[in-house]
């Protein structure tokens, strides 16, 4: 079984995955660095001969091209460029989960400054002004009252730039010192932490400390949807404790993890491996399944001799063997049903993982 | 298994902190940059003495820079 591992930067998280991926004695992965990564249409082959290709990338746009280029050569992608989509713009994660109706803190969304002006009013102060693109509690601004939204609005006016541009405003929720994150693999809620601060900001990666936090069902079937409402995967939630219950304020689609192990006693990385793995296996099941049938006439012939055909099957490599075996196979139901809100290009899926909490 | 990568094989190479002269230097503080395990292209820690965040940006020999300042489309 061949894996990418699609990264721009090696942190703790990607070497635990990494740790864990050579645990795997059937599993043969390559990484693929963006830094050096240039997309040939002309090396379609020796892509597909991945089984699944696993994103770590910190860039959410560089993400999204690499994934999109792996799909549209039927690369299986964990996370597909849908989820990764939704997760990383928190406009489109607040619409799904509207759509989905998970709830979350009320929120506006202005294109302009007059208009986010008005939705701060109508939200009513104070309210959490966030980029939609952007992650670790970056350029978080809760603002007190028109006077200060008035004052930061021109500041992102002067910054200038099409991000500045798009306000997502959302009410403040108080919080009870603390939040909570909820790790979900294949739409199981493995763990859960909270994260707790004296800021109103509590990302571990602000200075938040993580500590378990029992996975009851309230929590449990929230989470759930809410990964199902961004197109399943493997996601972390995080979640605001109101007065209006349990709210969910982001979805992650490339979550860190490293401060989150050791509080909850739960293997993350090794259940987002086995999820990966399944994937793969996935993949590679349904790609076998349909080389068994008969190759339906090409729609069109590239005039280009070097080129091949678009729709033309891939030939059966020896590492696509039917005998390659997945060692988790005992904990790890193989899914059935497509997870993605859109359908890509490459084959979703959605496993069972074993639940430890 | 094997790790590979495009350009570079991440584990075939050894760990410079155990090899007399081999451990880069800090471009912050020029502390030598210590590793616990083999570094890996891109791997990002901090200096020991004066806590910089490096990158790794070469591993044959192991070379390292200050890290990145983060981008605006950044996250998890």
């Amino acid at each position: 079984m061949r894996i990418g591992m699609l990264v721009d930067r090696i942190r703790a998280e990607e070497k635990l995955l990494i740790r864990e991926l050579e645990r795997r004695s059937h599993v043969n992965v390559e990484l693929i660095y963006h830094q050096d990564l240039i997309f040939r249409p002309e090396d379609a082959e020796r892509w597909r001969r991945l089984d699944a290709v696993f994103d770590r990338s910190v860039s959410h746009s560089r993400a999204l091209t690499a994934l999109g280029f792996f799909e549209s050569l039927g690369v299986a992608t964990v996370n597909s460029s849908a989820v990764t989509r939704l997760c990383g713009d928190k406009v489109a994660t607040s619409l799904a989960l509207s759509r989905a109706g998970v709830p979350q803190p009320r929120y506006r969304v202005a294109a302009h400054g007059e208009s986010a002006l008005a939705a701060m009013s109508e939200l009513g102060f104070p309210v959490v002004l966030k980029p939609a693109v952007g992650s670790w509690g970056r350029l978080l601004a809760r603002v007190g009252d028109r006077d200060a939204a008035e004052a930061i609005l021109e500041h992102k006016a002067t910054l200038g730039g099409p991000q500045h541009g798009i306000f997502y405003i959302q009410e403040h929720v108080e919080k009870p010192g603390r939040d909570l994150r909820a790790f979900v693999v294949g739409g199981r809620t493995l763990c859960a932490i909270e994260r707790s601060s004296e800021h109103w900001i509590t990302n571990t990666a602000r200075g938040g400390r993580a500590s378990v936090r029992p996975v009851d069902e309230d929590l449990g079937v929230l989470c759930r949807a809410a990964a199902r409402a961004v197109g399943g995967g493997m996601v972390a939630v995080d979640v605001f404790e109101s007065e209006r219950g349990l709210l969910v304020n982001e979805v992650n689609s490339t979550m860190e993890f490293r401060n989150s192990i050791e509080p909850t006693g739960v293997d993350i990385p090794a259940r987002m491996i086995d999820y990966v793995i399944a994937t793969a296996q996935g993949a590679i099941e349904t790609r076998e399944a349909s080389e068994l049938l008969p190759s339906p006439p090409p729609l069109f012939v590239s005039p280009s001799p070097v080129s091949p055909s678009p729709v033309s099957p891939s030939p059966v490599s020896p590492s696509r063997a039917p005998s390659v075996s997945v060692s988790s196979a005992q904990d790890v139901e193989m899914p059935t049903a497509p997870t993605a809100p859109t359908a890509p290009t490459a084959p979703t899926v959605e496993v069972e993982v074993p639940v430890p909490c | 298994m094997t790790t590979t990568a495009i350009t570079q094989t991440a584990d075939a190479h050894s760990n410079p902190s155990e090899v007399p002269g081999m451990a880069p230097e800090c471009p912050e503080c020029c502390a030598e940059v210590t590793f616990d395990q083999n570094p890996m292209l891109h791997e990002i820690l901090p200096c020991a003495d004066c806590g910089a965040e490096l990158e790794v940006v070469a591993i044959d020999p192991v070379a390292v820079e200050l890290a990145p300042e983060v981008e605006e489309d950044w996250g998890e």
